[in-house]
């Protein structure tokens, strides 16, 4: 089994959802977060002085896969996330050793 | 003289607008500092309501409009406010209007005078240091200097118990002076003395919640038009005169402000719009009474491309008046008090002058001048020495974690928000505390 951890723009978090859900995952977890890669911030001004906003809103997403999907599911929040522009994230995954659902107790690839 | 019911209502309702003011600006600055110390910052303005308010029964009104003879210092002649139950209102002539009903809308001047002060010390003063400053304060700046301007004498203009400015002659209908060049000089005599914040100017402290600010704005805006209208101690054209010209200063330092920040930074900003309102309105204060409509929309202009330049002056020479109080209110108010000596006219206000403009030569500038200085210095001086004081006899600043962490839950125990999906209860549980034995004891 593998977490897969995607950090996305915001504004593609509905298409990510949706393309997820065509290669069959079935769960996810969506949390806000905030960074910065080579995309870097914006300034704000407040009565006429400059704040560097560096860290920029970003839309963190977390599924765990069986070994299998692993390339189809990165595959799949690429595509969905791509916009070509600066800023549009990173992908990775890494090994889980043991995952349990709460209400059954059913452990491995069942609990996925 | 017979009382007035409609002088009576006015100036009632007008009281109510002035005190709203007060919960206005807790609003405005409220939402201006960071979120860890919002809770502080309009506590700053509430605890000056209570303090100001029960000063002001005991000796406050009567050291501003007491009869002592000097000049610069009322008396004690009316203490307690008992005297003045079921009379009418004295300040140079008799008003229609029971003297409570003057003593309770000059309480809410006081009140949100000291009040402004605060934003110049926002997220680091200690709340018990705050609240021995309003007193003082109040006792040694506020009381006398409304002396000096706001009274007029007693049953007759000019009587022996009048202010040595107004005595002058000095133009300023709703406070110029007493309220924004008194808090403005004050802010930054404050400031110097309880220094920067940690981190300034370095780190970001934007403001943290601009609605808030924006509601804030409005209900000054809302408040100054009792504040200013009803100066007039009356029902009556000049009310109306007065209003007018609040309402278009304040447009039109809203317009200037937004027009300077479009030009400049390239956006027109909402903390803009609302700094620029603000702006407008403090330079109208001491105006709104004694000029046409047309010179409240040009000092409105402005003083809200004056204020929106002056704002930054803090960055260069150093000083943390970290919600502006002098680059607006000390600015302002200086602009709308020099202004009248050119725009003032007795078309206006028969008891007037007429500035330069209208033909009344540089006289009215001079008094507008001497006025403006002697607040200035007064205000400033003394605030230092009471500043410096209570730094030196109880600390006037939390410490450094503290302000670090957070200055609301520091000094009163509590957050302003609790935004976490988890909810105020499930990341931590109630602790019954319904003595106060030590924990583990």
């Amino acid at each position: 089994m593998k977490l897969i951890t995607a950090i996305i723009k915001p504004f593609k978090l509905d298409d990510v959802k949706e393309a997820l859900e065509a290669v069959g995952v079935q769960g996810m977890t969506v949390s806000e977060a905030s960074g910065f890669g080579r995309q870097k911030g914006h300034t704000e001004v407040y009565r006429g002085a400059e704040y560097t906003v560096d860290l920029v809103p970003k839309v963190r997403l977390e599924v765990i896969v069986d070994d299998a999907d692993v390339d189809a599911v990165i595959d799949a929040i690429v595509a969905a996330a791509q916009t070509g522009r600066i800023g549009d994230g990173k992908v990775w995954a890494i090994p889980v050793e043991t995952i349990v659902r709460v209400r059954t107790g059913e452990r491995g690839v069942d609990a996925i | 003289m017979q009382l007035s019911a409609g002088d009576t209502s006015w100036v009632l309702l007008c009281t109510a607008l002035v005190f709203v003011m007060a919960p206005g600006l807790a609003l405005f600055y409220g939402g201006l500092v960071r979120a860890k110390s919002s809770l502080n910052m309009m506590m700053m303005t509430f605890i000056a309501v209570g303090i100001v308010g029960v000063l002001w029964a005991l000796f406050g009104f009567s050291i501003s409009f007491g009869d002592s003879g000097n000049g610069f210092f009322g008396g004690f002649d009316s203490l307690g406010l008992g005297e003045l139950l079921n009379q009418l209102a004295v300040n140079g002539g008799k008003y229609p209007i029971p003297a409570l009903a003057f003593a309770m809308f000059q309480l809410m001047f006081a009140i949100i005078t000291v009040a402004l002060i605060s934003g110049s010390i926002a997220d680091r003063a200690k709340f018990s240091s705050w609240a021995v400053f309003v007193a003082a304060w109040v006792t040694l700046v506020y009381f006398p200097v409304a002396h000096w301007v706001f009274d007029f004498g007693g049953d007759q203009l000019g009587g022996p118990g009048a202010g040595w400015l107004a005595n002058r002659g000095i133009l300023d209908f709703a406070g110029g002076t007493v309220v924004e060049i008194n808090s403005g000089a004050s802010g930054l005599a404050l400031a110097l003395i309880i220094g920067r914040r940690v981190g300034w100017p370095k780190s970001p402290m934007k403001p943290h919640n601009l609605p808030l600010v924006l509601l804030g704005a409005g209900l000054l805006w809302f408040g100054w038009l009792g504040f200013n209208a009803g100066s007039s101690l009356g029902a009556n054209q000049l009310a109306a005169t007065a209003l007018t010209n609040t309402v278009l200063a304040g447009c039109g330092g809203l317009l200037s402000w937004l027009f300077v920040e479009r030009i400049r930074d390239g956006h027109a900003t909402s903390l803009g719009a609302a700094s620029g309102v603000v702006a407008g309105l403090v330079a109208i204060t001491p105006a709104c009474g004694f000029i046409a409509p047309w010179a409240a929309v040009v000092l409105g202009l402005i003083a809200g491309a004056a204020c929106a330049f002056t704002v930054g002056l803090k960055f260069r020479l150093g000083f943390d008046d970290s919600l502006d109080v002098f680059g607006v209110h000390l600015v302002g108010g200086v602009i709308g008090c020099l202004a009248l000596g050119f725009v003032a006219t007795t078309i206006a206000n028969p008891a007037g002058k007429n500035g330069v403009l209208y033909g009344g030569g540089w006289s009215v500038l001079g008094t507008q001048t001497l006025g403006v200085v002697t607040v200035l210095a007064y205000s400033f001086t003394v605030t230092l020495v009471i500043g410096w004081v209570i730094n030196k006899v109880m600390g006037f600043r939390v410490d450094e974690e503290a302000e670090v962490t957070g200055i609301d839950l520091d000094q009163h125990l509590e957050t302003a928000y609790d935004f976490s999906a988890a909810g105020g209860g499930a990341l931590g549980q109630r602790t019954a505390r319904a003595t106060h034995t030590e924990v583990g004891s």
